[in-house]
């Protein structure tokens, strides 16, 4: 075979037919990843894991065991797990020199869950070093490059496995998003990405960043599989105390979706906006209500996250010194220097009033703001990043600059709610466009179905660029 | 571009580092930092804690600070007997291993008054 599936019913009609094994598939796959060594998009490719847990699949198709699928709904899914999940007896770098040779002793809870409902891992994906970072280019092993492109950057922090996904080098990939890590890699690569509710999925086994506001989440070429993979990987595991098995709300029949007026403003690529507003009339179009909404400090994510991030990083990076795993403080790099820095910083004696517990105020008003919008709208509909892919070394020696990327994906996390962010096809200059949706916290039903509800009402057909 | 997207860069009452400013960050935070990585951090620093002058637009007046989004208070979990990991296992990550113990640099220097 030579043409890889882009969904997991695809991969899984073709299994359970027996039009090709999950050993072939791991042939093809691992083939795509040798020929496009170029996109940078994994650290670490684990052959040998593969085909193991593929020769499983095989043996359980084999068997003619009944309902294989609800049993195991990845599966024989490929994946590439970005190199901040931890996997028993495959190195795991978190993009790091820090840790160019760390093997973890266990698997995140994340990883682990996957693999019991059959995800076959085909390696760790490249990425910002410690998830610090919008472009990829942080990463110690140096920047992942966006397929549609090789000229741009695929987004970041979780840039391999956008690239993986949007290249088919795997049919999913996992990520983290902690201050849109997910959404805005997704959006370049034009391909589905979630950032799950914080405290639906275990973070347990994932090297931490910002630990009130990294949220566990997933890539794939439609809503379908981000939704699969949501569902394997949700609910309590008795070691992230921050997960609560909830029940998630249902969508209801007569839906409104919020318009944020500030995420409409100058300075937002006019494209990107004419876009997301012809999307409102696809929704529009099925009966859904298109309300105009206020999102009033959407401003002061930046400057809120980039305090309490930063004071988050510098604490859970203190724990690396070199002694019980890894290489000595160091090695790190210059961005993860900066952040330690800035943490320390705001945290000292002196400052810790004016910026951190400021910060921690104003995330409350944020908070308040999509409160307040969730009263009158079940979701909000919003562009995911101010401009589209943008080229590599263009942003990479001003930091600043490079914050203000995340200006529409920070607020999320602050808030602790979901969002999806959804290819919509592609500008004048053939880069991917897109739009997210944000919902109340536990929603994620809500914004699956208004995804393929998109989806149907587009004919979407999941792609892959010339390469 | 972006400037406008979200508001001018605070100038007045400019917050500016200077390098003992940053090597004393450094220091807290167990960095060592060359001559150069100082020149290059100064200013990069100085723009961004800059930046953050804007949060004093906003009124938060009597806002309760937010420091998680669960509301989940004091979670425990029944105090019963699970798997963890072996000793080998939980050394695995050092080759520098003495006894089954990890090895560290001495943190006491000999008497010199004997």
């Amino acid at each position: 075979m030579t043409n890889t599936p882009l969904t997991i019913k695809e991969t899984q009609k073709g299994i359970l037919e027996k039009d090709f094994s999950s050993v072939e598939l791991v042939d093809t796959y691992l083939e795509r990843i040798e020929k496009n060594k170029d996109l940078n998009a994994y650290i670490t490719v684990c052959d040998e894991a593969a085909y193991k847990k593929a020769k499983e699949v095989d043996q359980l198709v084999k068997s003619g065991e009944e309902n294989l699928i609800e049993k195991f709904p990845l599966l024989g899914v490929t994946v590439g797990h970005k190199d901040l999940f931890l996997t028993k007896g495959i190195r795991t770098t978190a993009g790091s020199k820090v840790l160019e040779s760390y093997i973890p002793p266990y698997s995140a809870t994340v990883v682990e869950r996957m693999e019991k409902a059959g995800a076959v891992v085909l390696g760790k994906t490249n990425c910002d070093a410690w998830a610090h970072g919008a472009s990829g280019e942080n990463s110690d092993f140096g920047p992942a490059i966006n397929p549609w492109d090789k000229d741009m950057v695929p987004g970041g922090s979780s840039s391999g496995s956008a690239a993986s996904v949007a290249a088919g080098l795997s049919l999913v990939a996992t990520g983290t998003d902690t201050g849109g890590s997910i959404r805005q890699p997704a959006n370049f690569c034009g391909i589905v990405g979630l950032k799950p509710t914080y405290g639906a999925v275990p973070r347990y086994g994932v090297i931490a960043m910002a630990s009130s506001l990294d949220s566990m989440g997933s890539f794939g070429k439609s809503v379908n599989e981000v939704e699969t993979i949501f569902n394997v990987t949700r609910g309590e595991d008795g070691f992230d105390s921050t997960v609560k098995n909830t029940e998630l709300f249902k969508p209801k029949s007569r839906m409104k979706i919020g318009i944020p007026k500030e995420y409409f403003v100058e300075g937002v690529d006019s494209e990107i906006a004419d876009k997301v507003m012809e999307v409102s009339k696809v929704f529009e179009k099925t009966g859904i209500e298109l309300v105009q909404i206020s999102l009033p400090h959407t401003k002061y994510a930046i400057s809120v996250y980039y305090i309490v991030q930063p004071a988050e990083v510098s604490s859970n990076l203190g724990r690396y010194d070199g002694i019980r795993y890894g290489n000595p403080r160091a090695s790190f790099g210059a961005e993860a220097k900066r952040r330690i820095m800035l943490g320390t910083y705001v945290l000292s004696a002196g400052y810790y009033d004016a910026y951190y517990l400021k910060a921690q105020k104003v995330r409350s008003r944020l908070i308040e703001d999509f409160e307040k919008a969730f009263n009158g709208v079940d979701a909000i509909l919003a562009p995911v990043s101010p401009t589209p892919a943008f080229k590599i070394g263009e942003k990479a020696e001003d930091p600043l600059k490079m914050y203000l990327a995340d200006i529409f994906t920070a607020p999320a996390n602050l808030a602790g709610i979901p969002g999806l962010a959804m290819p919509s096809g592609f500008n004048k200059n053939k880069l991917p466009l897109g739009f997210q949706l944000l919902g109340p916290r536990f929603s994620e039903p809500v914004l699956f179905g208004l995804g393929k509800l998109y989806e149907d009402e587009t004919n979407y057909k999941p792609g892959l660029p010339k390469l | 571009m972006l400037k406008s997207l979200i508001g001018d860069i605070i100038t007045e009452n400019m917050v500016k580092l200077n390098k003992e400013d940053v090597l004393h960050v450094a220091k807290l935070a167990k960095l060592n930092i060359s001559d150069q990585e100082i020149d290059k951090f100064t200013p990069q620093l100085s723009n961004v804690i800059n930046y953050f002058g804007e949060l004093s637009e906003v009124d938060t007046e009597g806002v309760e600070p937010t420091s998680q989004t669960t509301g989940l208070e004091n979670v425990s979990r029944p105090d019963n007997l699970g798997s963890s990991l072996s000793p080998e296992e939980a050394i695995s990550g050092s080759d520098k291993i003495h006894n089954g113990y990890f090895k560290v640099g001495a943190v006491l220097t000999e008497r010199t008054d004997k």
